[in-house]
Formats: C-alpha cells, sequence, structure tokens
C-alpha cells in the first residue's frame, strides 16, 4: 500500500490530537493551519517576542495549553506543517490552499477538517460602530497582543466566554464597565444538574464571578441589549439595555464585546458536500456527523468545534476519535479500550454542552424585536427593516432567497455573522418554523482570494 | 489622534515606525497591522455602504472588517497582518485610483 | 381545489416563463405559471447579467431589440427597479484577427441602433484608463448595460401575478399530456392543471417534456463559473469582454453601483439535471484570475469573495428551441437559450404572447423553430 495522502486542516486542540494519532499510526499527513503559530484560537500563541507566561496567557488552562504546545513541537518534524496557510476550497477530492500568493490543489485519501468555531452574533441596533467587537475579539486582543479593545470595556451577550473574557480583562488591569448577559440567573441554575458533569469546569465558571465581583464590576443577568450608541467617526459611546424588570439603563463605554457562544466554522464540510441536518436545541445546522466524526461523505472526517461545540478538551477528544476513525476505515488496528474510554469521557462533556446552552440560551427572541433600522448584515450594512421587507413583500421565505434579494449574508464574510440571526429575522417575519428557513450554501472561496494568486503543482 | 486600543503589557518590544493617513506614526514589533493603527486611531477605514467608520471586529481573519489600502493601493486584511517598518497606511476609501495601474 | 384551468399553462418559472406570463395577462388571457422550484432561481437568476444586444447573431437583433425596449422600461412596466445599469458595453481584443473580428461584426450589425464604435488601444486606454496594455483594439456599444439577475425574473413573476396570472411555486411536474383539446399538467403531489396552450419554457429540462411529445432536441445542461469581487469604488462603466480564442480563456466584467466586480468566463462545466446541482470548478475560477488581470491589471489589487454557478441549458448550435411545436397544435417551446437569454427574457415573453395570442409574430423567430432538429429525431426513433 502507498503512502495515504491524508490532510487535516486546522492546528488547534483538535488538529494537533489527530495528527498525533496519526503520525503513531506511521502516516504523515498535511498539517494546514491559517495562523502564524499552533494552538488555534483557544490555545493561541502569543508572537515571538511576547514575555508573558503560560498562567497569565490560559489562566486554569495553562497546563493544557503547554501540553498541546509541546505535542505539537514535538511533532513537528513529522508532519507536513503548512502554517499561514488558508484552505479555500474542496473539489474532486482535493484541497485548494492558498498560501502567500501561491495556491496548490492538494489530493487527498482522507481530509479531517478541525476548523474551529467562531462567535455567535445577534445583532444589537448600533452594532455596526467602530469599537463593538466580537468576544473572541476582544479575548484575542488581550492574549496575542495585550491589549484591551477600550478604555472603558462593555461585555455583552450571554456564554462562558462572557464571564471569562470579563475576568481575564480585569486581572489584566483593563477598566471593566459593565457585563451584561441576557441569561437570567434562574436559567443557570436550572442548569446545573447538567453543568455539575464537569465539576472543575464549573467551579471554573464560578471563581470568574468572583473575580469580577471581588473588582466591583457591575454584572447584571437576564438583560436585553436595546442599542449600541456612537458617532458614525468616533464609534462606541454607550449602550443601553433593559433590565428584567422593563427598565432601561445606559452604561458609558467606548468599546462593546459582544457574543452568544460560538458557531461552528463548517463552510468546509458544506465545500466537501457533507450533509447538514437542523439542530433544534442550538437553532442551527450542522454538519451530520457519526459518534467518531465521520462525516457524509466518505473520507472526510470533522472534529473539534467545528463539527460540535465541546470546547478545548472535547476537541482534544473529538480530534483522537476522528483520527482513529479515519485508521480504522483504511483498515489499521485502533485501541478499542481507549476509544471507549474516551466516548465515554465526551458524553459527559455533551452533558455539560447541553447544560450550557440552557444556562446561555441563543436569545433568538431578539430577533422579532429588532428595529427595522438596526443593521443585520454589517459587511453589506443591510437593515432589519430590508430584510423583513424582501419577506414580506417579495416572499422570500428561505435563506438563500431572502440574501439574494436583501444581500444579507452576501458580503465579505459570506453570512458567517450575520448567518444564523437573519434566518431569525426572516423566521420571525415570515411566521415560520426557523427549520424551514435552510441555511445559507455554503460557497467559496472559504474567505477572500486575492486576484492574484499564482498557481502551483504539489 | 487618540488611538482605541489601550497596551495592557509587552511594553518593551522595539518600536516600529509607519505612517498613517501620510502621518509618522509608531507600533511595536509584533504588532498586528490592525493594533499597531488602533493605537494610533480611532478606527481603519470606511464602510462602503454608509459614513460610519469601521474599526474591525473579530481579529480572527473571519469577518473581513478590516481591509485597508497601503498608499500604493494594495489591500491588506489588518488583524492578520504584522506591522511593518515603513509600511504606508490609508484609512480612507481610495475613490477611483484604486484601478489606476503605475 | 387539486384540478387548475387556463387558457394558457406555461411551465417552467424562468424570466422566459414569468415574461409570457406578464404579456399574456395583458392580451387578457388567463395563465397558470408552474415552477418546480422558486421564480428565477437557475439560469434567469444565477447568470452573469448582461443586458446587452452586441455580440448577438444578426438574425438574432430583432428580437434583441424588442426585449430593450421592456428593459428600458423595466420599472414602469414591471413595477419594481431591477438594477439596470446602461453604461455601454466594451469588446476588447488582444490580435489583429481580433480586430477584425468585431469590426465585421460592427459592420454586419450595423443597422440595428447600437452605436457600435472601433477603438484602437492608445483611445480605448485613453478613455477607459484601466485597461491592460495588451489590449489592442475594442469595439464599444455605448447604450448596452447590465441589470441584477437575481431580481429581474421574481420582479416579472410578481408583475404577472398582479396582473392575475396564478403562479404556482414549489410545484414539482412529471408530466405533461394532451387530452382531447386539453393539454393536462400533472404534478407530483397529484394536482393537475388544464389548458389548451401549453408553453414550455423549462429551460434546460425543456427537452425532457419536447421528448415526450417526440421532439428531443440535442441540449446538454452547463454551469456557468461565476465570481465576484469585494466591493471596491465604482469605476468601470460598461460591461467589458474580452475576445479570447479559447473558450476556457474567455473572461467578462460587470461593475454593480454598489461597487462589486461580477467576473464570468473560464469555460463551463457540466450540470445535474436530475438533482440539480451545479458546482464551481476551482480550477476555472484560478483560470479567470490568471485571465482578468490581463484586461485589467488592477484586478490583481482585488479579492473574490464568492463563487455561483446555475444550470443552463445550451442547445448543440447554441440557438435557441423558439415557437410552436412542429407536431402538437397547441404547444409551444421557449427554451435553450445556451447561456444569452437573459436580454432576450422579456421580448421572448413579449413574442411568445404575441404569437400565441394572435397566431403569429412581427418580430421573426424562425431560426428557432424545433423542426430544425426533426430530422435528427427521426433518425434517433
Amino acid at each position: 500500500m502507498g503512502q495515504s495522502r491524508v490532510i487535516v486542516v486546522g492546528a488547534g486542540p483538535a488538529g494537533v490530537r489527530c495528527a498525533e494519532v496519526l503520525v503513531a499510526a506511521g502516516i504523515k499527513p498535511i498539517l494546514v493551519d491559517e495562523s502564524r503559530r499552533d494552538g488555534g484560537q483557544i490555545y493561541r500563541r502569543q508572537p515571538e517576542g511576547f514575555t508573558r507566561s503560560y498562567p497569565s496567557l490560559y489562566g486554569t488552562e495553562a497546563e493544557r495549553a503547554r501540553a498541546l504546545h509541546q505535542s505539537f513541537e514535538s511533532l513537528r518534524s513529522r508532519v507536513d506543517y503548512r502554517p499561514e496557510t488558508l484552505a479555500w476550497n474542496i473539489y474532486d477530492r482535493q484541497l485548494h490552499t492558498v498560501s502567500a500568493g501561491v495556491t496548490k490543489a492538494l489530493p487527498f485519501d482522507a481530509l479531517v477538517v478541525c476548523s474551529g468555531a467562531t462567535d455567535r452574533l445577534m445583532p444589537v441596533k448600533g452594532w455596526h460602530y467602530a469599537g463593538t467587537y466580537s468576544m473572541g475579539a476582544a479575548q484575542i486582543a488581550l492574549k496575542s497582543q495585550a491589549c484591551a479593545i477600550g478604555r472603558q470595556v462593555v461585555f455583552a451577550g450571554t456564554g462562558p466566554l462572557l464571564y471569562l473574557v470579563a475576568a481575564q480583562y480585569v486581572k489584566a488591569g483593563a477598566k471593566v464597565a459593565a457585563v451584561l448577559d441576557t441569561s437570567s440567573l434562574w436559567k443557570r441554575v436550572r442548569a446545573l444538574p447538567k453543568l455539575a458533569a464537569r465539576p472543575r469546569v464549573l467551579l471554573n465558571g464560578v471563581s470568574l464571578m468572583r473575580t469580577l465581583r471581588g473588582a466591583g464590576v457591575k454584572v447584571v443577568t437576564g438583560i436585553e441589549p436595546v442599542e449600541i450608541h456612537g458617532s458614525d467617526e468616533d464609534g462606541v459611546r454607550g449602550i443601553t439595555y433593559r433590565s428584567q424588570d422593563g427598565a432601561t439603563h445606559r452604561v458609558e463605554c467606548d468599546a462593546v464585546a459582544l457574543g452568544y457562544h460560538v458557531r461552528p466554522e463548517t463552510q468546509l464540510a458544506d465545500l466537501a458536500r457533507c450533509e447538514f441536518r437542523f439542530d433544534a436545541e442550538t437553532r442551527q445546522w450542522l454538519p451530520t456527523v457519526d459518534q467518531d466524526g465521520r462525516s457524509t461523505t466518505p473520507g472526510v472526517y470533522l472534529a473539534g468545534d467545528g463539527a460540535r461545540v465541546l470546547g478545548a478538551d472535547g476537541a482534544e477528544i473529538a480530534g483522537k476519535l476522528a483520527a482513529w476513525a479515519l485508521l480504522e476505515d483504511m483498515g489499521h488496528p485502533v485501541p478499542d479500550a481507549e476509544r471507549a474510554a474516551l466516548r465515554r469521557e465526551r458524553e459527559a462533556m455533551d452533558r455539560f454542552r447541553q447544560g450550557l446552552v440552557e444556562a446561555f440560551p441563543w436569545p433568538a427572541e431578539q430577533a422579532a424585536r429588532l428595529p427595522d433600522e438596526a443593521i443585520v448584515c454589517r459587511c453589506e450594512a443591510i437593515t432589519a427593516g430590508e430584510l423583513r421587507r424582501v419577506v414580506n413583500q417579495m416572499g422570500a421565505c428561505e435563506a438563500n432567497r431572502a440574501k439574494a434579494f436583501s444581500r444579507v449574508g452576501m458580503g465579505r464574510c459570506q453570512g458567517r455573522y450575520c448567518g444564523h440571526a437573519g434566518a431569525e429575522v426572516v423566521a420571525a417575519a415570515a411566521g415560520i418554523a426557523l427549520e424551514k428557513v435552510g441555511r445559507l450554501r455554503g460557497q467559496a472561496p472559504v474567505k477572500p482570494l486575492s486576484m492574484a494568486v499564482r498557481e502551483e503543482q504539489e | 489622534m487618540t488611538g482605541r486600543f489601550v497596551r495592557l503589557a509587552e511594553t518593551g518590544r522595539a518600536p516600529v515606525r509607519f505612517e498613517l493617513d501620510g502621518a509618522p506614526a509608531e507600533a511595536l514589533a509584533g504588532d498586528t497591522l490592525l493594533v499597531a493603527v488602533l493605537s494610533n486611531a480611532r478606527s481603519v477605514r470606511s464602510s462602503e455602504f454608509g459614513d460610519d467608520r469601521r474599526a474591525g471586529f473579530c481579529l480572527m481573519g473571519a469577518c473581513q472588517d478590516c481591509w485597508v489600502w497601503t498608499a500604493a493601493g494594495e489591500r491588506l486584511r489588518s488583524c492578520t497582518t504584522v506591522v511593518e517598518e515603513g509600511m504606508q497606511i490609508v484609512t480612507t476609501q481610495p475613490e477611483g485610483s484604486w484601478a489606476k495601474v503605475a | 381545489m387539486n384540478s387548475h384551468r387556463a387558457d394558457v399553462v406555461i411551465v417552467g418559472g424562468g424570466i422566459m416563463g414569468a415574461a409570457t406570463a406578464f404579456f399574456l395577462r395583458k392580451r387578457g388571457a388567463s395563465v397558470i405559471l408552474l415552477e418546480r422550484g422558486l421564480i428565477g432561481q437557475q439560469a434567469s437568476g444565477t447568470n452573469f447579467g448582461n443586458v446587452r444586444r452586441m455580440g448577438r447573431p444578426v438574425e438574432q437583433l430583432p428580437l434583441s431589440n424588442r426585449s430593450r425596449e421592456s428593459w428600458l422600461k423595466f420599472k414602469e412596466l414591471f413595477g419594481e427597479d431591477v438594477e439596470l445599469l446602461l453604461n455601454g458595453q466594451l469588446r476588447v481584443g488582444f490580435t489583429p484577427e481580433h480586430e477584425e473580428r468585431m469590426a465585421t461584426y460592427a459592420q454586419d450589425a450595423k443597422d440595428f441602433g447600437m452605436g457600435m464604435q472601433m477603438m484602437g488601444g492608445k483611445a480605448l486606454r485613453e478613455r477607459f484608463p484601466y485597461l491592460g496594455p495588451d489590449i489592442t483594439a475594442g469595439c464599444y456599444a455605448p447604450f448596452e448595460g447590465h441589470a441584477n439577475p437575481r431580481l429581474a425574473a421574481p420582479i416579472i413573476g410578481r408583475a404577472a401575478v398582479r396582473e392575475g396570472a396564478q403562479v404556482f411555486e414549489n410545484t414539482e411536474i412529471v408530466s405533461v399530456e394532451k387530452e382531447g383539446e386539453d393539454f393536462r399538467v400533472n404534478a407530483a403531489d397529484g394536482r393537475t392543471f388544464r389548458a389548451p396552450v401549453a408553453l414550455i419554457t423549462a429551460g434546460a429540462w425543456g427537452n425532457l417534456i419536447s421528448t415526450s411529445f417526440g421532439e428531443p432536441v440535442p441540449m446538454i445542461a452547463k454551469a456557468p463559473q461565476m465570481c465576484v469581487t469585494e466591493p471596491v469604488p465604482y469605476v468601470i462603466g460598461p460591461s467589458i469582454g474580452a475576445l479570447i480564442d479559447d473558450p476556457d480563456q474567455l473572461v467578462y466584467f460587470r461593475q454593480v453601483a454598489r461597487g462589486n466586480i461580477v467576473v464570468g468566463g473560464g469555460g463551463h462545466e457540466l450540470a445535474d439535471i436530475e438533482n440539480r446541482r451545479a458546482y464551481v470548478n476551482p480550477r476555472r475560477t484560478l483560470l479567470k484570475l490568471k485571465n482578468a488581470p490581463r484586461v485589467m491589471p488592477a484586478f490583481n489589487r482585488l479579492s473574490i469573495i464568492r463563487v455561483w454557478s446555475g444550470i443552463e441549458g445550451y442547445m448543440e448550435d447554441s440557438r435557441a428551441v423558439m415557437g410552436p411545436s412542429a407536431r402538437v397544435p397547441g404547444l409551444y417551446y421557449a427554451f435553450g437559450f445556451s447561456g444569452h437569454g437573459f436580454q432576450l427574457g422579456p421580448g421572448v415573453g413579449d413574442v411568445m404572447a404575441e404569437l400565441i395570442h394572435t397566431g403569429a409574430t412581427t418580430t421573426p423567430i424562425e431560426h428557432y423553430h424545433i423542426s430544425r432538429f426533426a430530422k435528427q429525431a427521426m433518425q434517433a426513433a
């Protein structure tokens, strides 16, 4: 048997653990990663020349981060590692990559996509003003560049990152003006039995709350964001929210970090023609995978948050399981006991994940209340009112139809940041179930592709 | 001109000089171009479809909100580009000049 | 209500079917328009969007000119704006042979009101300074333009509904039969639609129906290979196409008012009409990226943000099937526009409505009669 051509996309927790298992089985995978350095988003490494310690960068996860980075270092000579390389298309069992202006078509026998996740966003009026960032962005500014996104930062939205990043800002000496959670305390209490599936993680969350309280940060739960105030020229100046009693409050700030947990990056799965299914729990379309990460396209495996959001340690397990699935499909032996143990471990994580979904729910109901003048698609500057117009006057009740008429999702980000909310706006305006709206078809390139690229043979 | 981003640590790095809208500006070695610009200014570009200024959004190369022009008419995604000595960055729309080629 | 009746039943809700429904209503006929998906979803909605006459075969120009009348008053006629930009069309070439081809066409088609002007490389670059140095000649037609294909057919479809047409979307048709004096169109869900006249405007699927009436045509389904750039300040003006000798090397582009540049060309892939799937082959995208900067070097500064395809019916001789059936009274066809039907759409609707309503049309369409394939069909039988 000739050397199998195996490609792993993504050098985060899932990709690195996947590559590790493949290497141990005697395969030398190509490891394609968009970043300059390994680690993915969660264990993103600071640039060369930065000096902060692991504990200051990764907090309670410092040892896991260090372990992953060390694993990668020891793998480095045994994988064909291609950093700063974008996988921009999949066609005819070839992965198309671009790096430094050169595009290549890499044929594969098996492909493991560990594409990670990006923030899940619900628009709020004024979120287009300079100074509104995704929750992930606020964290990257700090972790990777040692910066705060502003002098007075409000953290708004919901999800575990809300408290984590706010606490990281406090510890780093930034001024946190408020933490505004759309979820209520009650929901978190009710989710406790499921969250207790991972006591350590739950305790970490409690300790974040303590950090925030200790620093005197205003934390309000059960809110709804009303408007981010600002000016075209200077950007964000404040945020107004409605509290549970119906009163509105304004907090002055020059930056807002906004996010509602994260969503998988599924463009490559889509281009690989994997089937998707509607996940009613999280109200989104996800690629169909079996328990080990096999997609519906033979030879294509999906692992980590890019398939199902389980967090970093869940991604490490998913990476290994996908690698074993791939090896098994190629006729290699796999360690059954170890695999069974990891599957069980992941089940506990899945209970915790369900707990997170219940504790920090996606605020679908906000979509119907978005004022008409609020921008839904930041790239194309298309408002909720325009999107509702194509539903009501042009009968566009399907996601791609609404996009074709309104341009919501047609811009540079290709619907990453407006797709979920746009579908909710359409569903609410049309009075139909979200599932019926369908999902935006993924189209290449995964990210903008320079027209100056040169083609080179591998 | 006040910056948008606030440096909290790692300030001992070597300075990098670049040009922002024709004026001299300073960043630190290892800064992304986005951080370099936003340490000096409030925004990196204007929206094509409104009067509002933009300052990036995701910082991980996904949202494509932070593309800037260079004085020579090249396009750079500032959050995934490392600032380099002597870069000339323009934060306004170039109007028709983008199509002119020397 | 499982059975519907009208004077005319139209199968296929692309721009041809929608426009015919509209113009038939204007003439007072009752109309049923049937569409498997949504109006204008395939070729009509995914094509490049040229609203041009230049480059069409001379025998097609009367039809194209008739269509132009509708385009010029599109909003007045159909009620909504279609983002029509009439900033001309420019064809450019790189060799004396290209120049000669353009000059011959300009001469042959000079009587059709396009105002074509041949221009040398220097004059071209003075007027359109973004053009590349390799271009040696061009032909500029100042009155042509482009529009938004995602909007056009749906707008016409809505206009037809306002005029009283019965439009059924998401209606999968399994067969069309002649039953006595009537055509009976059977939907997969059991509904039936009857009319004494049937028009087949089913695009790439047209051949399936014409074959069921004993009139097969040589047609294949192709997938155009489109892409679009990020938005940049508007400068380009005309819709531009390059003359290139190998169809795979073809490139053409237009800048929409919002600034994005739509780039077509790079040849075609075959489309899968059974599963209704059409894909963009990255090799073809890359071909365009390689060739486009030759026409406009500044493309090298831009990025593409999206590619797309659709399903277009291409006839072996690149000429549509348009007119009455050669075998079945009351049956009409308008399909197979071979990748150049968008501009013709409103005109085809206008002409087919006239033909169905009066039995004749003032616009010559005999080149498109299905009987040209009759010999082939007999040989096949």
